[in-house]
């Protein structure tokens, strides 16, 4: 593959060099109306993201973990602008996004692109995949000659000769060859941040590991920062830095990769990982980690919203909210749960007097 | 061609299923499409198969084909020998009869493939009403019953519940409970927690381990996951491009992998104790079943492909008793 992408124009891939945040996300809110209802009287809304926070390093990878209705994918499309959020700041760079002073979402878009999980419905079927390629620069202002040869540049970069498939239409390629032009496509634009929801989730397993090895190439080659959303634990942990674990729209626990599958410290955490399945026979699971299903984001349970799922659960669980705090060693290692927090009120809370966790994994700051 | 001896070692009552020399064909814009190609095995009762492979491998089509659930271009062939009568022989009538009280399946989506407009207890007592002439309040009992068999909570209450009031987990219990409500002797279970969340998936995963072991059925189950293949069954048998090409004991063929295909998917494939780094992938993808390649349909992907391996498709080759691998190569010493 040659190394034909130059360093994005619009903004320098890590300004101060300091591993600052390239992405830092607060309060985020994004409740969606159901219909029915008299005047609000009634009225039901999913809360599909409920006041989350994050940031996201120049250069990392985050990783997104959640079951179906968690809220990841519409994380995603609040990031990208899809949709509006109801509430909450979204800062790139330090920059707001809209705003007087904001950057505009042209520029916004510039830098951060995403790769859907459905190569197929996420190609315009009328498109060849060099059109499909290019269109996006063209409506970011490049000629279109100039928009065609970066096109068939940007399909050579990911492993797909320009003389065999710059003229083809979607449904003329394998799942795998799509998902690339969907990789392709995004990094046209010469992004810094690249969304990938569930980006090889449909592929076939000897497909989707040549993606995998795509996506890695390219971030090391482009320094890009990947957020990547998916329901496969054993994926997140192999290409992510750090993991973010979301349950009913709320982060429950977010930390280095391998410190939050090591010591998981949310029990909604314990119980995904435990959920995994071995690849050999002789060590199977033989009790089910979890019983039950997720519970229906309209109207969630107040309180922590894992409660009615939890082993741990008590009286405190249904009144207060827990908040994502840190509890272990590690100072980036943070969970929202009443049973880590000192002084919370619930009996497995460590004893603040006995030195909690926190204090006896070195100083906070 | 030789039949895959899947049977169990110590085991010496015949097969309660017998497939021998199975091939489907259908017409993809008026060309005939050899989606399986020979698929010959054994299973007995209390045994759980595994078909793995990957999308278009015929692993589904060789399932639907043991009771006959394709679209009307499909041309099948070969035998299949259900408690020994000949399924490929029965007319719509007695093929109606055995589906759903010999033979039943447990599919993908629990969604599309329960009736939206009845509730889940009607729609399993219909099933036993029908096949075993029962009335309505001795088929709404049994419902009951198995509602429970399958752990939904508060199953009274959810015996007048409607699919689109279940969760994704409780609709997967309920289409269990249907497909064994009339206690079948073969349950075909065609990637049933595919659409699940992992939580959900090894709480289902379990439950049918558990039936099986209850109720002693022959299970053949599909999946692209290599992990639940593991978690489920005895034996697998992979395939590729419609064919087997390695058959074993599920332990035997993860720890000592015979065909490339097979060592491929296992270094493919994401898991627990993947070190971080690089995958080493299979190259390209699978053929174009319209467009096969001669000799061994494996061949263009293959690290150790050898002129031998164009000339003919190679003989499924017993290796041990119940062991077997599609290709010329696995005898040699670098294997």
């Amino acid at each position: 593959m040659p190394a034909t992408v130059d360093p994005p124009e619009s903004v320098a891939s890590d300004p101060a060099g300091d591993g600052r945040p390239i992405l830092s996300v607060s309060g985020l809110r994004k409740y969606f109306r159901l219909r029915g209802g008299l005047g609000g009287v009634g009225q039901a809304y999913v809360q599909a993201v409920d006041d989350i926070s994050f940031t996201v390093a120049t250069g990392e990878t985050l990783g997104v973990v959640g079951e179906s209705g968690c809220g990841k994918s519409t994380t995603a499309r609040l990031l990208m602008r899809l949709i509006e959020a109801d509430e909450g700041e979204m800062l790139l760079d330090g920059r707001d996004v809209g705003g007087r002073d904001g950057m505009s979402l042209r520029t916004l878009r510039r830098n951060v692109q995403m790769v859907f999980q459905d190569s197929y419905s996420s190609l315009n079927p009328r498109h060849t995949m060099a059109e499909e390629v290019s269109f996006g620069l063209t409506a970011q202002g490049v000629k279109r000659a100039e928009a065609h040869r970066r096109a068939n540049e940007m399909l050579e970069f990911v492993g797909l000769e320009p003389a065999i498939f710059a003229d083809r239409y979607p449904h003329e390629l394998s799942g795998g060859q799509r998902q690339r032009v969907n990789v392709a496509r995004a990094l046209a634009l010469n992004p810094r941040l690249l969304l990938l929801d569930e980006a090889v989730s449909s592929l076939d397993k000897s497909v989707e590991a040549q993606v995998l090895n795509l996506l890695i190439e390219i971030k090391e080659r482009l320094g890009l920062t990947y957020v990547f959303i998916s329901h496969d634990l054993n994926v997140v942990r192999f290409i992510s830095d750090r993991v973010l674990v979301m349950y009913l729209g709320k982060v429950v626990e977010i930390g280095p990769v391998e410190t939050v599958y090591g010591s998981p410290g949310h029990p909604y955490t314990r119980a995904l990982i435990a959920s995994r399945l071995s690849v050999d026979p002789r060590r199977r699971i033989e009790a089910p980690p979890m019983v039950g299903d997720l519970p229906s984001p309209i109207n969630p349970p107040s309180g922590c919203r894992f409660r009615t799922r939890c082993p741990l659960v008590e009286p405190v669980c249904g009144v207060a909210d827990p908040v994502l705090d840190r509890f272990g060693a590690e100072p980036a290692h943070l969970a929202a749960c009443h049973a880590l927090v000192p002084g919370s009120g619930h009996s497995k809370a460590p004893d603040r007097s006995a030195g909690t966790a926190l204090e006896t994994g070195g100083s906070p700051s | 061609m030789n039949a895959v001896d899947l049977t169990p070692v110590e085991g010496n009552a015949g097969p309660f299923l017998s497939v021998r020399d199975l091939s489907v064909e259908f017409l993809s814009e008026g060309r005939p499409l050899r989606a399986i190609n020979g698929v010959d095995f054994d299973l007995h009762l209390g045994e759980t198969l595994c078909f793995l492979g990957e999308s278009g491998s015929g692993k589904t089509v060789t399932m639907r084909s043991l009771v006959q659930l394709l679209p009307p271009t499909a041309r099948i062939w070969g035998r299949v020998l259900l408690d020994g009568i000949d399924v490929l022989t029965l007319d719509a009538d007695r093929l109606r009869a055995i589906r759903g009280s010999q033979v039943s399946m447990i599919f993908q989506e629990p969604m599309t493939a329960l009736d939206p407009v009845f509730t889940v207890g009607h729609q399993i007592a219909e099933v036993v009403v029908w096949h075993e002439g029962l009335s309505w309040s001795a088929g709404r009992a049994r419902a009951l019953e198995m509602l429970e068999l399958v752990q939904v909570p508060s199953a009274r209450r959810r015996l007048d519940a409607y699919p689109h009031e279940l969760s994704g987990g409780l609709r997967q219990r309920v289409m269990i409970a249907l497909a064994l409500s009339c206690k079948p002797k073969v349950l075909l279970a065609d990637e049933p927690t595919t659409a699940l969340d992992a939580t959900v998936q090894i709480q289902i995963l379990l439950l049918l381990r558990e039936l099986q072991r209850e109720l002693g059925m022959a299970t053949i189950f599909v999946t692209h996951d290599l992990g639940v293949a593991c978690e489920i069954s005895d034996r697998v048998a992979v395939m590729y491009a419609g064919r087997f090409v390695e058959t074993g004991a599920m332990a035997e063929v993860i720890d000592s992998p015979r065909h490339p295909y097979t060592v491929g998917l296992l270094n493919s494939t994401v898991h627990a104790g993947s070190e971080r780094g690089k995958l080493a992938p299979i190259p390209g993808a699978p053929p174009d079943l319209l467009d096969m390649p001669p000799g061994c349909a494996f061949a263009p992907r293959c690290p150790r492909v050898v002129a031998a391996c164009r000339e003919g498709v190679p003989d499924l080759e017993q290796l041990a008793p119940g062991r077997s691998a599609r290709c010329p190569r696995t005898g040699s010493p670098d294997c």
